[in-house]
């Protein structure tokens, strides 16, 4: 499942829900972004964040269908926030429950980095002496073709 | 009758833009008519040509850009009513 919202979310309700997949589930890895004081510049207090709507969602969905060809994955949640962020305020969940560990780690880790690089966020830094917009790093680029092959 | 004498030597597309693009712009999105059996290049050149901030997008400047919400390239083909978006290369997560 795949939510785009302004709201924050409770990472408790979403590790309930992922535990309730089944009784072939055994094990669940989450991963949470939060909003930090440094980026491409230091002295961040927080953050504005865009997308375009409707491709967003199709981007991710992509993205959770590579994963279950890849990996035994029962259940996939992501949450990705929009709009503006304050410090150490949640910016991402993504949530994998699997049979196996090794499976639930990969598709998550998977699962983020893809996200990083091809779903249609920008993050805008906004800082005491103005606001920036982030440039993409070429190591998040590596790190997603480092799951290609 | 046909309503529309334009026939099909024209396509019609809404191109939106986002992020620094959009704010560069200072435009969301606009609707533009390009020859029949042109390429998301066509937008690309004729919007370039405007001048001024909108030459960013026929420049060294990564830009990515999506066809119907797919991901495309300056080759990709156009239909008539296709949604063109023009954007930064992303930076979620």
């Amino acid at each position: 499942m795949i939510s785009i919202q302004q709201a924050d979310f409770d990472s408790a309700t979403e590790y309930r829900a992922l535990r309730e997949t089944g009784s072939g589930t055994g094990a669940i890895a989450t991963f949470t972004g939060l909003v930090r004081d440094h980026g491409d510049r230091s002295g961040v207090t927080g953050l504005f964040l865009e997308h375009y709507p409707g491709m967003t969602e199709k981007v991710i969905g992509e993205l959770i269908d590579t994963a279950r060809m890849r990996w035994d994955v029962r259940q996939a949640r992501i949450i990705h926030r929009v709009g503006t962020l304050s410090l150490n305020e949640q910016i991402v969940f993504v949530g994998v429950s699997s049979a196996h560990r090794q499976d639930a780690f990969a598709a998550c880790e998977y699962l983020m980095d893809a996200l990083k690089t091809s779903a249609p966020f920008w993050k805008k830094e906004l800082t005491e002496t103005g606001e920036h917009w982030v440039e993409q790093k070429e190591a998040d680029l590596e790190r997603t073709q480092g799951w290609q092959g | 009758m046909n309503p529309e004498p334009v026939g099909n030597n024209t396509l019609t597309v809404t191109v939106c833009f986002f992020a620094r693009l959009r704010e560069n712009l200072g435009m969301e999105r606009l609707t533009m008519t390009v020859p029949a059996e042109s390429q998301v290049s066509a937008v690309l050149t004729e919007l370039a040509s405007r001048g001024g901030a909108w030459t960013e997008l026929n420049s060294d400047q990564p830009v990515m850009m999506a066809v119907n919400q797919r991901m495309a390239r300056r080759s990709t083909p156009l239909k008539d009513r296709d949604e063109v978006a023009l954007f930064p290369p992303v930076t979620g997560g």
